[in-house]
């Protein structure tokens, strides 16, 4: 065979319980597999993956002196090292051993037994005669770095960096927008507590500013990305606030002086509810509580005749600078977690709801402002047109559970809805119509909060809201928005008028969360939520070694969850740092010398620059350390002298060979 | 509703069943194979999966390998446009594929028997559809018999 000697292997077919048995005959193969060359053990057993499956590994290789091992089980993403590790275990080189898929890739996705057991006997003697060519290997290791970055500053990215820097490492947390805080820092209260968002809030939004290990980056965005789990070298981009961040003392002055007496332009944190002026803050208590320059709005900008109050305020601070440029930082990091979160739903997609047509049709998240204390009304729920509702009406699932938009539920809107309900009664006295399709409340207290809201009188009709109109048919109408839905419970269309009305709006994926999955290598479902390693077992690991997710970026959810979600990725991302070192699979390419031409096909192939030239031997030679292990140059080598470990030629020829040898 | 087609009846004998050895990179169309297993999603039982890490892995003479000894199609499964792991992998791929198009038409291999499909880690729909789809365009194809087609290159000579 490999000049390993002979060969010796023992074959283990896993039942899975039912889920490989039930539909592959396991006995069947395994009778099957002793008459396999090579093969001097061949076995069917319940759970290859438990301690006494594995140790039936190490005890064959004992007893029958087994120098090869192929387990037929599930996905080698769930045990490839398991079983790596029982073959250690053994006394034999980890990678003298293959695995096969039989689970995902064949018992799962056929019904056919007779077709599944003969899949899954092709695949096996695939992996038999692979397995001989494999040569022992060694795995890489190489030392982690430290620090961590993380990719936004909502209520994810926050808790996050804080629970690192508490344990002692560096973070970068890089926000795009002026300020952190995310979607928490614009609501009021928070379901179903009913505790005041700024509160909770803002304690951690200073902590973040104030911690020696924490280097906060506003206005930022990273926008490359190279290296491995462990050795992460990351460029960010820093945008110009036109304030000399060490300078400013946040005083605010400057924004007080600014020529401009009254703000004058849509106040962007507000969702264009307020106004601001060309310089500003987002917020009361943003943090970094620093005001910042809109240059498209500043007359110094866009004539650079203005009489600049702003900076005679700030006087001998001189921390107002308007020739600051974009700057880039590079850092090295070893882990990264994503926490960009997510968008709301764009009411204007449906333009049945009228949103952007009728004044008084808000999105939720505009209700939280108008709600908010610190809100542009301060938190009177006055409507554009200066009344103040009697009655609202309050659409759930807009942009949720919808064909035509989004299929999945956003699961916070129902909870959100009802603390809106609560909030603008409290704050109104109106009278307030829920128009739900289900009430979903699976949560700690939740269920209670929606009993609350039942005897505080609110109504609750069940029919998603299907048109909002301003055509009265009785007086009683007139100067009304009319939410017409069909009352699924008495089989009615009815029509609804109101003074109100707020379009309960999903969370979906952020426009770019493409660019920002590519950027970071990372895969997203088909909705654009990023994916995580697995839906139960590993639910914050990406595919991606070393790259984390938290909060909204992976999927709807709400604030207990979403930290409960940082937290759990700040913990993987302590473990990675704490194990010191990672080991990276040996699969990199090498060269031959002797039969290298070099002809230098190769070197423009590889896209890490890892392949170089050698004048002196005029060969090429491959960089282990830049190798990433895809392979291209091997498939391209026209002599055939690059090789790849893990995958070399003759194991792919004889797996071809092996899945095709049985007709 | 318009009245379905009778089914083309699998009975006869014994159907034909076309064998696709499918290469499919790590982080896309393997994983993309995984989640129709997780999803319990089904699909013809004709294809064997080889994993490669990249598409760009897949050397041309994997392919021919693969007819030369029995495969009646091949397909391989890759990341889509910029969403290689490796950044560029499947645009190489992409690039043989195109090639190889052509020696395999000169050798009378229909075009139908040898794909490539980019299958996000999310696509599993996308994997099943495109799996199915070429086991019943194989199908009708029938074998492949290279044999046959090389039964021919005397007489080609001799006219020449
Ligand atoms: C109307 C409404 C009301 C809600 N009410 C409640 C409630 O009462 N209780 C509750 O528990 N939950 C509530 N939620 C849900 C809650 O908003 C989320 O659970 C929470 O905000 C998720 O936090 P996050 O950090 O994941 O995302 P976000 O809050 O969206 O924060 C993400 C941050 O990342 C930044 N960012 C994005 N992309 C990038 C990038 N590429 N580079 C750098 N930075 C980036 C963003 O600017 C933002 O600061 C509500 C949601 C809505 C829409
Ligand atoms: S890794 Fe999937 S095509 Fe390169």
């Amino acid at each position: 065979m490999n000049g390993n000697g002979n060969l010796r292997v023992g074959l283990y077919i896993c039942h899975c319980g039912t889920n490989i048995a039930g539909t592959i005959d396991v006995k069947a193969v395994a009778a099957w597999g002793e008459t396999l060359p090579g093969v001097v053990v061949s076995r069917e057993y319940k759970y290859m993956c438990s301690d006494p499956g594995q140790q039936l590994i190490v005890d064959d290789v004992r007893e029958q002196h087994l120098n090869r091992i192929v387990v037929a089980s599930c996905s080698p993403l769930l045990h490839e090292q398991t079983f790596r590790g029982a073959t250690a275990k053994a006394g034999l080189n980890p990678f003298f051993f293959h695995m096969v898929n039989v689970r995902e890739h064949d018992s799962w996705v056929h019904e056919d037994k007779q077709a599944a057991t003969e899949k899954a006997k092709d695949l096996i003697r695939a992996a038999v005669r692979r397995v001989a060519f494999h040569k022992p290997l060694e795995k890489k290791r190489v030392p982690i770095h430290p620090d961590v970055l993380i990719v936004g500053g909502g209520i994810a990215g926050i808790h996050a960096a804080l629970t690192l820097a508490n344990a002692g490492k560096h973070v970068y947390l890089v926000e795009r927008e002026p300020t952190i805080g995310g979607h928490m820092a614009k609501f009021d209260k928070t379901f179903p507590t009913l505790d005041c968002a700024a509160c909770i809030l803002t304690p951690k939004m200073t902590a973040v500013k104030k911690h020696p290990n924490i280097t906060l980056w506003t206005l930022s965005d990273v926008t490359q990305i190279e290296g491995y789990v462990g050795n992460f070298t990351v460029t960010v981009k820093r945008h110009p606030r036109y304030i000399i961040e060490d300078l400013c003392v946040g005083c605010l002055e400057c924004i007080e002086a600014c020529v401009y007496k009254q703000a004058k332009y849509p106040d962007e944190f507000n969702l264009g509810l307020g106004k601001r002026k060309p310089i500003y803050i987002p917020f009361p208590q943003a943090v970094p509580q620093l005001p910042v320059i809109d240059r498209e709005t500043c007359i110094e900008f866009k004539s650079g005749r203005c009489k600049k109050t702003c900076v005679e305020v700030c006087g001998d601070r001189k921390a107002i600078d308007f020739k600051q440029q974009e700057s880039t930082e590079t850092i090295n990091v070893g882990s990264v977690i994503l926490a960009t979160g997510f968008q709301v739903f764009d009411a204007r997609r449906l333009p049945y709801y009228g949103y952007g047509k009728f004044p008084n049709v808000y999105t939720s998240l505009e209700a939280e402002r108008l709600i908010n204390a610190a809100g542009p009304t301060q938190g009177e729920v006055i409507l554009r047109d200066g009344r103040k509702p009697k009655t609202v009406g309050i659409l759930h699932c807009i942009g949720s559970r919808d064909e035509n938009t989004n299929r999945w539920c956003s699961r916070v809107c129902c909870m959100y809805s009802l603390k809106l309900a609560h909030l603008i009664k409290e704050h109104t006295g109106a009278e307030i119509f829920n128009f739900y399709i289900d009430i979903r409340t699976p949560g700690k207290g939740f269920e209670e909060f929606y009993q609350r809201l039942l005897n505080e009188g609110v109504h609750f009709i069940r029919g998603k809201g299907a048109e909002i109109n301003t055509w009265p048919l009785d007086p009683s109408e007139e100067g009304k928005l009319i939410i017409r839905v069909e009352d699924t419970l008495i089989g009615k269309i009815r029509r609804i008028p109101v003074d109100m009305v707020v379009l309960s709006v999903g969370l979906e994926p952020h426009a770019d969360a493409g660019d920002v999955r590519r950027l970071f290598n990372i895969s997203c479902s088909s909705e654009g939520w990023f994916l995580e390693r697995h839906p139960k077992l590993a639910p914050v690991n990406t595919f991606t070694d070393g790259i984390f997710l938290a909060g909204c970026c992976q999927g709807p959810k709400d604030i207990p969850d979403s930290v409960a979600q940082a937290g759990a990725a700040a913990a993987e991302s302590l473990a990675l740092i704490d194990s010191k070192f990672v080991e990276l699979e040996p699969n990199t390419a090498y060269i031959l010398e002797e039969a290298c031409s070099g002809c230098k096909t190769c070197i423009p192939l590889c896209p890490y620059s890892a392949i170089s030239f050698v004048e002196a031997k005029k060969k090429a030679e491959i960089n282990e350390a830049l190798c990433k292990g895809c392979g291209t140059c091997v498939a391209a080598c026209p002599s055939g002298s690059i090789r790849q470990n893990l995958f070399e030629d003759e194991e792919i020829f004889e797996e071809i060979k092996g899945v095709l040898a049985h007709a | 509703m318009p009245e379905a087609k009778p089914e083309t009846p699998a009975v006869g004998p014994k159907r034909f069943e076309p064998r696709i050895v499918a290469f499919f990179c790590n982080w896309c169309t393997y994983l993309a194979a995984d989640l129709a297993g997780t999803s319990r999603m089904k699909y013809a039982p004709n294809m064997r999966v080889i994993r490669t890490m990249c598409s760009g892995r897949v050397d041309p003479q994997f392919v021919l390998d693969a007819f030369a000894h029995g495969a009646d199609g091949v397909l391989i499964g890759g990341c889509h446009p910029g969403d290689c792991h490796y950044q560029e992998g499947n645009y190489k791929a992409l690039r043989r594929v195109h090639l190889l198009k052509r020696l395999l038409r000169e050798m009378g291999i229909e075009e139908e028997r040898f794909r490539l499909e980019w299958i996000s880690a999310a696509e599993a729909d996308r994997l099943k559809t495109a799996v199915n789809d070429m086991v019943e365009k194989v199908r009708a194809l029938g074998p492949l018999r290279l044999e046959t087609t090389a039964e021919f290159f005397p007489e080609e000579v001799k006219v020449a």
